[in-house]
């Protein structure tokens, strides 16, 4: 048996990802991971980017991800490696992200010794992932890899973290195949037929429904987003997205209402407001969509398709729970909906499109620009204009985010027309996510526009991978609005705390141009309206990476925005509108 | 109709088959505290002769709403094999183990022994000053006996938590 024995658990390590189809590995070396390092140097078969923190590591595996459908794989050393890793961690928990993190450990009989750069991997990163494994034995080091990456990929999608002591990747190991099956873990992925008969009777039967939809549909593939497209066409039912779902839908297509939530559009809210069906798919019911849950359209009967089961009748009852892939209970809603001859009331759409037509006319997006000589910069403005310009070239584009009011800007301004394509921390609301998820997306699409929308104060959060765009020469462009104000944290203050800008303020901000320039990047800087379009056309025409800085109005807020622990229908439209004085109750106030 | 939440709280008996394995109480416990349910009793042993499966059974309570998202919760947990609420899927059977310790002299002495005989407790150690009494059976059984032996010497308590199983033929 021994004598069969001739790769060591690094070089099973390896084989194993690269036949789980790993091609890329973000990570940082370090003492504990060496032997996985020396067994990297040794092939070619996996590209290895070296990043500038472990964190980043993981958002640039997240952004690799989302942006290709893959798994993506993170290597990292022992205690501080493990830690640093972990924000990135729970961020691709809670947007379920599939990665798998490979972790260095000290050898197994220093495990627990406080031994240095010893952390308990496992424990600190169990509420962090989906799963995670300490490889004890080295027979068990392939099955487990396999595992994590099956588990990583499969039912809700999730990080993984397989912590590996020193000793076992370098001690020799036998190698095993991929397992058919999983012992335990076997989500369902395949529709109830039962209950897509009794949905598409009960759409059948609306007369103001609404579909509303998730990250759920990008993860369940592209195909997943041609048959919600198609079906929202055959029924002609209004459709809005969470901010993860953005692009399942073409933003172009007029049945899309734009985005839903805390900084949702008018008529995207009303309309799940007012609704007497509504239609979930891949979506969590989480409190920036809800608002006030016991206000939450509650006059619908709802059906919720959710491929985890504990993500249904969570925050909000549902009549019908499906428990499956978006894409198979697509496939289903789109066949129950063609085989049924039951004719559906057109005179009830015509009425509710009506309606929906008058809140659009509300235009709540609304801003004004100063194009006067030396007018000052909308940030609406600028993602507006990086979006026409961009688009006017008709280079592939992909956007990332950083975290606050430019991110949803972003999200109300560019808008998308295919699934994959735009990038942001929902869940965990990561400042810092932006650069390093593009640069994971600029590694898997060499050749396309990668944007990361930013502010000033969350590029600083991991500025130290302009590094790495420099190391492998990746053109991604940092596109800062900056308002010299943590803006999201400042308009709070200002709505909801009497003005007093407590910490918000971004003092002693680096010149983005030097700084540009100190990476080997090139820097631009728009002052002032006459400057924007000329910036934007030398960013996306220069061939290095680039920040551009952008000086926008510090003044300006987010709206609409549905305070915290209000109701749909108690939305503050912006400046432009009306004022409608902002009431936020106590419990309100208590409310992130 | 649009539906509407059940908020009257009930008690839920659970049991969970899982791989035995480190970390997987951990795992089952930290969902609990992380996610702020409540645990009332937590019971884990290997269940099969070759060691490789563990059944936990919890009891908790909640909502409708929470004791479902318990279940589902569970049930995504990796090395969980098969969860049930023994409590909504029909009658069962709940027992719990306790030693209970009593120290007195005299007629409280006599009196524990009396009442631990009515409970059919065992007296698994004494001296001349103590007993310690093993009592198994339901939760409001123990809980009674327990009650009765505060006014004669009660000392200490040990209990188990619950096993519990379902009536009749069923098996989760």
């Amino acid at each position: 048996m021994s004598a069969e024995l001739t790769q060591s658990g690094a070089e099973i390590l390896l084989r194993a990802l690269s036949d789980q189809g790993v091609e890329v590995i973000f990570g940082y070396p370090g003492g504990a991971v060496l032997p996985i390092y020396d067994a990297l140097f040794n092939q070619n078969a996996i590209r290895h980017i070296l990043v500038r923190h472990e964190q980043a590591a993981v958002h640039a595996a997240e952004g690799y991800a989302r942006s290709t459908g893959k798994v993506g794989c993170v290597l990292v050393t022992s205690g501080p490696g493990a830690t640093n890793a972990v924000t990135g961690l729970v961020d691709a928990l809670m947007d379920s992200i599939p990665l798998v993190c490979l972790t260095g450990q000290v050898p197994t009989h220093l495990i627990g010794n406080d031994a240095f750069q010893e952390a308990d991997t496992t424990g600190i990163t169990r509420p962090a992932t989906k799963h995670n494994y300490l490889v004890k034995r080295p027979e068990d080091l392939a099955r487990i890899v396999h595992e994590a990456f099956y588990v990583a990929r499969s039912g809700r999608p999730g990080p993984v973290v397989i912590d590996l002591p020193k000793d076992i990747v370098i001690n020799k190991a036998p190698y095993a195949e991929p397992a058919p099956q999983h012992p335990s873990y076997r989500p369902r992925t395949e529709p109830d037929l039962a209950a897509i008969t009794q949905a598409v009777a009960l759409l059948k039967s609306a007369k103001r429904p609404v579909i509303y939809t998730g990250g759920g549909v990008i993860n369940a593939g592209p195909d997943a987003s041609a048959m919600l497209t198609e079906f929202a066409r055959i029924t002609n039912i209004p459709l809005t997205s969470t901010l993860m779902g953005l692009g399942a839908f073409p933003a172009s297509d007029p049945r899309f209402l734009g985005m839903l939530g805390m900084h949702g559009t008018y008529e995207a809210n009303l309309a799940m407001h007012g609704c007497d069906v509504m239609l979930a798919i891949g979506a969590r019911f989480d409190d920036r969509v809800t608002g006030r849950l016991n206000a939450f359209s509650q006059d619908s009967r709802k059906i919720h398709i959710d491929i985890d089961s504990s993500s249904i009748n969570k925050n909000v009852p549902v009549e019908i729970p499906i428990v499956a892939d978006a894409g198979k209970a697509l496939a289903a809603l789109l066949g129950a909906w063609k085989a049924d001859r039951t004719p559906v009331d057109t005179s009830h759409m015509t009425a509710w499109w009506r309606q929906i037509d008058a809140w659009r006319d509300k235009q709540s997006l609304k801003f004004t620009q100063d194009t006067s000589p030396g007018g000052i910069i909308k940030p609406q403005y600028a993602i507006q204009r990086l979006y026409e310009i961009s688009k006017a070239r008709g280079k592939e584009t992909f956007i990332t985010t950083e975290v606050g009011q430019h991110q949803m800007w972003s999200a109300q301004h560019f808008r998308f027309e295919e699934p994959n394509h735009w990038m942001t921390s929902g869940g965990l609301g990561t400042m810092g996510y932006g650069l390093p998820a593009a640069m994971g997306v600029q590694i898997a699409h060499p050749d396309a526009l990668v944007v990361d929308i930013a502010g000033e104060a969350s590029i600083l959060m991991n500025i130290q991978e302009m590094g790495t765009l420099a190391q492998y020469r990746l053109p991604v462009k940092v596109f800062i609005l900056n308002n010299q104000y943590m803006g999201m944290v400042r308009q709070w203050q200002e709505l909801l705390h009497g003005g007093r800008y407590s910490e918000t303020y971004s003092s002693a901000l680096p010149d983005f141009v030097k700084l540009a320039e100190s990476f080997h990047a090139t820097g631009f800087r728009a002052r002032n309206v006459d400057e924007l379009d000329d910036v934007i056309n030398a960013m996306l025409d220069c061939p290095t990476a680039v920040i551009a800085d952008i000086a926008v109005d510090q003044a300006e807020n987010c709206f609409p925005m549905i305070p915290s622990g209000a109701a749909h229908n108690e939305m503050l439209l912006g400046p432009e509108h009306e004022s409608s004085g902002i009431g936020v109750t106590d419990e309100g106030m208590v409310l992130v | 109709m649009p539906v509407q939440a059940d908020n009257t709280l009930r008690s839920a008996t659970i049991s969970v088959l899982v791989d035995n394995e480190a970390g997987v109480l951990a795992r089952v416990i930290g969902l609990f505290s992380g996610r702020g349910y409540n645990i009332d009793s937590l019971t884990v042993a290997p269940v099969d002769a070759a060691g490789q499966w563990s059944r936990i059974n919890v009891v908790t309570s909640g909502t409708a709403m929470v004791i479902g998202q318990i279940k589902a919760q569970l049930d995504r947990l990796v090395p969980v094999h098969r969860v049930a609420d023994l409590t909504m899927d029909g009658p069962h059977v709940a027992r719990e183990l306790a030693l209970v310790k009593v120290i007195g002299n005299g007629e409280q002495r006599v009196e524990a022994l009396r009442i631990a005989d009515s409970f059919r407790a065992r007296v698994v150690d004494t001296t001349l000053g103590s007993f310690v009494f093993e009592l198994t059976g339901a939760v409001d059984k123990i809980d009674a006996f327990i009650e009765l032996m505060r006014d004669l010497g009660l000392a200490e308590v040990s209990r188990s938590g619950i096993a519990a199983l379902a009536r009749g033929s069923r098996v989760i």
